[in-house]
């Protein structure tokens, strides 16, 4: 009897290490392949932030790809106010700016077009809004090449070519069929009846609005202003096409900067360069990842 | 959807002008909005087909010419290679970076510590922006800067890795940094389809014995199907796209090896002033979109009704 009951110990224990050795093994092999992974993805972004302090002789004698051997904040300074693209030096700070200038009233312009356009798709249906509002979702389809010629027309008869301006323009139309579909979407699910007893209230069009549609509509306003703002700072085609020199936004000086063959490429001032214009969109990606990812999946689907 | 007999209903009879104003309000805010949108979708798209038929160089002219254009573009070489590396670079691109991202959303979903930060980690690629990638990815290809570089002198003297610099595989540098840029957003998308598969299910194979592999194999990803589709649908608009990776990266060359179809647009209507060849091939790009995207929507209107009637 006692030694049945060892020997089913014995067995149990057996198949428990058994187990455990085999979920070791499992978990070895998933944290393993994340870690190779995460390194595929970190290592360009690594290289890029160490170049950018370490001193350009060194990088051309040891490559981009190497421990640091020197450091140095000189590159930052010269990519922001003094590098040399095209016969100005003034780094990037004044494309940096245009690119502020154009992204942030471009992106509060079209947030709050779409806000107000998807609360009257969901709460102020008329017939054929359904119509409408599919004709306007078209617009997300649509490839920039299609709209070059008739913006390239319409900006020189506004007088707004190679200007900040124009591109406002142009992100603001391009950027509301995004808005708009995006808070339609979210303003469906705010119940009928709470808009119904506000009108018996007699609260109307603007009152609802503030009342109750606004206090409830933190999250999808963050998500659509992440998606804008990410979406307009990191476009290049308009950017390229429409200005030119100083007028230019920052993708499109980068490629001007990464472009300008001198004899020695300094990496270390376009690593710097390259920093700068993708720190606005990551900053923002570290601090609202949440709404980021959520308009993403948000985006996707519909 | 109540809200139709409200609005329409209001009788016919005079009324204080400010009632009046406040039922037009939703039209007036929203007339501005539908006119622009209009004219960017139908005017925009209209006057471009215009543009494509007629004898535009340098400047938009408006001789009707017919197909012409379309005719030397289908004949012009650098075109045809264009073309053919849309095909190559959606196939490779759509199939790489779905696997990548399944393998990721699978790993992550298997209750990892650190969660959010490993799909911070591969997830970041998406907020900054192809010229950024592009940029950086064309200095990591440099052979005499960049990974080549650093594999010999680790002391491989012979490794060779100069894809980007071969006429014959920049298109492969092309979509290897395609890949690395988007197949944390396929995660995101998988992970999130995963995470909203009824736990029930994956309970009773449980009960009844299934192995983790098989439980995804038989229950879960057959139950995500519609959410490859989605991702594939997405992956093949952004590669119909593609222009500013392209630009930051090989600038469609070596020669013009790596030219896609919104590079070549660029070029003819910019560089070239012929705005009409372009033109057509602008149109081209929108054809190859409504390939995809209209069988797509009506497969997804269709599956919306289906699941609606047995709801």
């Amino acid at each position: 009897m006692a030694d049945d009951v060892s020997l089913d110990q014995m067995h149990d224990r057996h198949a428990a290490t058994v187990a455990a050795r085999r979920h070791f093994l499992t978990r070895f092999v998933i944290y393993g392949l994340l870690v190779i992974f995460a390194a595929i993805y970190l290592v360009p972004l690594l290289v890029v932030v160490l170049n950018s302090f370490r001193d350009q002789q060194e990088i051309a004698r040891n490559g981009l790809i190497s421990l640091p051997r020197s450091f140095r904040l000189e590159a930052w300074g010269q990519a922001w106010s003094t590098y040399c693209i095209g016969g100005t030096c003034e780094g990037m700070q004044r494309n940096f700016y245009n690119s502020l200038k154009m992204t942030i009233p471009a992106t509060i312009i079209s947030t709050v077009v779409g806000a107000m356009n998807g609360y009257i798709l969901s709460k102020w249906r008329f017939k054929g809004s359904e119509a409408l509002f599919t004709c306007m979702l078209l617009g997300v389809f649509i490839p920039g090449q299609i709209s070059l010629m008739p913006w390239a027309f319409i900006l020189g008869n506004l007088g707004l070519s190679n200007s900040t301006y124009g591109l406002i323009v142009i992100h603001v139309i391009q950027g509301i069929s995004f808005t708009t579909l995006f808070c339609r979407n979210y303003y469906v699910s705010i119940p009928d009846d709470l808009i119904k007893a506000a009108r018996i209230d007699g609260a109307g069009f603007w009152r609802i609005f503030r009342k109750i549609i606004l206090p409830l509509s933190s999250p999808i306003l963050i998500v659509t202003v992440i998606w804008q703002f990410t979406g307009i700072w990191n476009e290049y085609l308009f950017g390229v096409v429409f200005t030119s020199g100083q007028q230019q936004p920052i993708t499109a000086a980068l490629v001007a900067l990464t472009a300008s063959g001198t004899n020695v490429r300094a990496y270390d001032v376009m690593s710097a360069a390259v920093l700068i214009g993708a720190l606005p969109p990551l900053l923002i990606y570290l601090f609202g990842g949440k709404y980021f990812v959520r308009g993403l999946t948000q985006g996707a689907i519909k | 959807m109540s809200n139709h007999d409200l609005i329409l209903s209001t009788p016919a009879v005079a009324r204080p002008w400010r009632e009046r104003l406040g039922s037009a309000m939703p039209l007036l805010v929203l007339g501005p909005s539908l006119l622009a949108s209009f004219v960017y979708v139908f005017v925009f798209t209209g006057w471009t087909l215009y543009i494509s038929l007629s004898n535009s160089s340098l400047l938009p002219t408006y001789g009707f010419v017919g197909l012409d254009n379309y005719a030397s573009l289908w004949a012009n070489r650098r075109w045809n290679i264009a073309y053919n590396n849309l095909f190559l670079f959606s196939g490779f691109y759509i199939v790489g970076s779905m696997t990548v991202g399944l393998l990721l959303a699978i790993l992550i979903d298997q209750r990892v510590r650190g969660e959010a930060v490993w799909r911070t980690i591969f997830l970041y690629p998406l907020a900054v922006s192809f010229i950024v990638t592009g940029t950086v990815w064309s200095w990591l290809y440099n052979p005499t800067d960049g990974i080549q570089a650093m594999v010999r002198g680790l002391g491989w003297t012979n490794f060779s890795f100069a894809l980007a610099s071969d006429r014959r595989y920049a298109i492969y540098a092309v979509i290897i940094t395609g890949v690395w840029q988007s197949s944390g957003f396929a995660m995101a998308l998988f992970l999130a389809g995963l995470r909203s598969v009824d736990s029930d299910l994956i309970k009773a194979a449980q009960i009844d014995g299934a192995s983790t592999f098989r439980i995804y194999r038989k229950v879960l990803l057959p139950t995500i199907a519609p959410i490859f589709l989605a991702v594939a649908v997405i992956q093949i608009q952004f590669a119909i796209k593609t222009f500013d990776l392209v630009a930051a990266l090989t600038k469609g060359g070596p020669g013009i090896s790596t030219t896609f179809p919104a590079i070549y647009v660029y070029d003819l209507m910019f560089q070239r002033g012929q705005i009409g060849e372009g033109a057509a091939a602008a149109i081209m790009m929108l054809a190859a979109l409504a390939v995809v995207l209209v069988p797509y929507s009506f497969w997804v209107v269709w599956r919306r009704r289906k699941e609606a009637g047995h709801g």
